[in-house]
């Protein structure tokens, strides 16, 4: 049993705001490029999963050919295989041409090791679909696990699960091979290492096309219009009180005016 | 804006530079403020920071270290100092003015019996050179070791020592032949808990107060003479040869300190408003930020042009000294007129830069003070200073036998 965990390529999150219509239409991008976060703990997962039970792992990314800086990252945190996908392979699709493309490579790399598992974050940062993982298990016919917050065990070709949703949590478990998105209580990402930063440094990263694939851009929805949310004038209001306590205890009733709890 | 990184660095470089920046934000930042405010040691980051390998980054893997290049010591340097300098501080005395030297000066027996617990945190070191009467005079220094036998017999007092009473492992200097100044010096290894040694805390510094500072003193202590590093009379040269390699981390520690001021300045210009627009926009803000971005650009080009000729094997002191020397100087600069930039809000510890200023202000007198750098750099064009061959040169960096 080895394992995919699909990843994206994404501004840092810090530069989200500084980041202008025309760059994200274009897709030229003048930002810092980071593993996207929510990522971060599939890969996390991942690593983990294969120091348990001895699988390999190998991490998908769609994008331009010289977008490799989150499967390095990738592989410095330790993951052992690295795989892009050319994203002219879906140019012009929507999310579902993504996760038809992404199967499709998921597939690839099952070929040469045995994929049964394909781990990924909750959402991209910058596209904030929160689907691709879903059309990936459509696509490839297998089942989906969501919002999982544990990896119980895996063994006799079931994977046992804690999922979170909201108000309480299930253990479930399911048939292999599966498609899992992860939350952030799942676990703690780790740093890259020196040594996993030597050999990402070195890596040559396959990268696959439409040939490789073959898969052809399907675009049921397309961008008809794109435009940045209005900037919202916040206003500062300062709880006054002779205590902490009278302090926290206005802070709340103001809260709940505001119906914010 | 295309930046060091992007023109001198390889993408290992550029990895560990994120690596070592998402430390520092996530770690670090979080925690300084208030163990400055104690004037606290951030214990806790200490197994972090040698879990991740930063204690003996550029040792070779053979003795435990993570076999990366000088480049990448000055990288992680940077990165820390962005957070705070006492963190920085931390890796600067463990590994460039302990276990560097030892990795420079030891016998093979002596690197594979203390380089791995340095490497991997085990052991926490410190360096012992100055002294209540004796800082850049170092020749002026009083401690006594007087050999007896197998051993040597230690005694005298060590001031303004960093991690004095953290460390566990002490590398002092001292006089054996105390008639010969500077060539009268040798260089000892010392473990806590022998008799006689005793370590303690100096209060009131005015910045690094997240780090500690201390004093050593040794009352008789009995060293055995295979914990003397170098040969008898070898500690002068084996000092300022450790100075090489501390200069460089606080360089690139001081190229931190300019980006951190450069971020909250810029961040707090564009938001910040008076006279009904941004003050980003007045021209005098615009100048201090312009000279930070200058002093910046030149700085990490300096560190950059140290660690290079480090990594070739190339003797380096001038070129360390001018990093340092510089780089020190920008950055009290850059704190200067980042505080200047946020008003009565920097002068306050609700921001960081004014942490960073008292920072500095130490930054320009530890490791050599600017005066000093300043006579060096005047002997060096004079041609009134040349460095001599060393009977121990670091060695040039090889990736394939470091790692």
């Amino acid at each position: 049993m080895n394992i995919a965990v699909l990843i994206k390529q994404t501004p840092d999150t810090a530069e989200l705001p500084k980041i202008s219509v025309e760059e994200a239409r274009s897709g030229e991008l003048r930002a810092t490029m980071v593993l996207n976060p929510w990522d971060e703990f599939a890969v996390e997962e991942a690593i983990d999963l294969s120091d348990r039970f001895g699988c390999q792992t190998t991490a998908v990314s769609m994008g331009r050919a010289d977008e490799t800086d989150a499967l390095k990252h990738a592989l410095a945190m330790g993951v052992e295989n690295a795989l892009l996908v050319d994203d002219e392979v879906a140019s012009g699709g929507d999310e579902w041409a993504a996760a038809d493309a992404l199967a499709a490579a998921v597939m690839k790399v099952g070929e040469e090791r045995d994929v049964e598992l394909v781990l990924a974050g909750k959402m991209s940062v910058d596209g904030n679909s929160g689907v691709i993982f879903a059309g990936v298990a459509c696509k490839l016919g297998w089942d989906l696990l969501v919002n999982v917050t544990r990896i119980v065990d895996i063994a006799d070709g079931k994977l046992i699960a804690e999922q979170a949703f909201e108000g309480g949590q299930e253990t479930v478990e399911v048939p292999l091979p599966v498609v899992i998105s992860v939350a952030k209580e799942i676990n703690e990402p780790r740093y890259p290492s020196f040594m996993g930063i030597r050999k990402a440094s070195r890596a040559s990263i396959p990268v696959l096309g439409s040939a490789d694939l073959q898969v052809a851009a399907s675009c049921t929805a397309q961008w008809t219009d794109l435009e940045k949310p209005e900037v919202e004038q916040v206003q500062v209001r300062i709880i006054e009180g002779d205590s902490v306590e009278e302090k926290a205890a206005r802070l709340a009733d103001a809260l709940m005016a505001e119906k914010v709890i | 804006m295309a930046s060091a990184s992007d023109l001198l660095y390889t993408e290992e470089h550029n990895l560990v530079r994120k690596m070592a920046y998402d430390f520092t934000r996530n770690e670090v930042m979080p925690i300084i403020a208030e163990h400055d405010r104690n004037h606290s040691f951030p214990h806790e980051l200490l197994p972090r920071m040698a879990q991740l390998g930063f204690l003996g980054i550029c040792l070779p893997a053979c003795y435990g270290g993570a076999g990366m290049d000088f480049l990448s010591l000055g990288i992680v340097s940077e990165a820390l100092e962005y957070g705070d300098s006492s963190v920085r501080e931390t890796v600067a005395v463990h590994l460039a003015l302990h276990a560097l030297p030892i990795f420079q000066w030891g016998t093979e027996e002596q690197k594979r019996s203390f380089l791995p617990a340095l490497a991997n945190g085990d052991h926490i070191a410190c360096f012992g050179l100055t002294e209540p009467g004796a800082g850049s005079d170092v020749a002026a220094l009083q401690a006594r070791a007087q050999r007896q036998g197998g051993e040597y017999i230690l005694s005298g007092e060590k001031m303004w020592i960093t991690l004095a009473d953290v460390a566990d492992r002490f590398l002092v200097f001292a006089k054996t032949q105390p008639d010969q100044g500077a060539r009268g010096i040798s260089a000892f290894i010392l473990e806590r808990g022998w008799k006689g040694l005793t370590t303690g805390t100096l209060e009131g510094k005015m910045g690094v107060r997240a780090s500690n500072t201390g004093w050593i003193n040794m009352q008789e202590v009995r060293v055995p003479a295979e914990y003397r590093l170098g040969q008898e009379g070898e500690g002068f040269k084996i000092a300022m040869s450790c100075l090489d390699n501390a200069r460089f981390g606080v360089a690139a520690g001081s190229v931190g300190i300019i980006r951190a001021c450069i971020d909250e300045s810029v961040k707090y210009a564009l938001q910040r408003e008076s006279f009904g627009k941004p003050i980003a926009e007045h021209q005098l803000i615009q100048q201090m930020i312009a000279q930070m971005q200058q002093d910046l650009d030149i700085g990490e080009l300096l560190v950059w042009k140290a660690g290079t000729l480090k990594n070739q094997g190339v003797r380096n002191t001038r070129e360390t000294s001018m990093a340092k020397w510089f780089c020190t100087e920008a950055a009290r600069r850059a704190a200067d007129n980042a505080v200047q930039i946020h008003g009565a809000y920097g002068y306050s510890d609700e921001y960081n830069v004014e942490r960073h200023l008292r920072n500095t202000k130490s930054a320009v007198i530890y490791e050599g003070t600017s005066q000093i750098h300043t006579l060096m750099q005047a002997a060096y064009t004079l041609g009134m200073r040349e460095d001599r061959p060393l009977r121990c040169p670091m060695p040039a960096y090889d990736p394939d036998a470091w790692q």
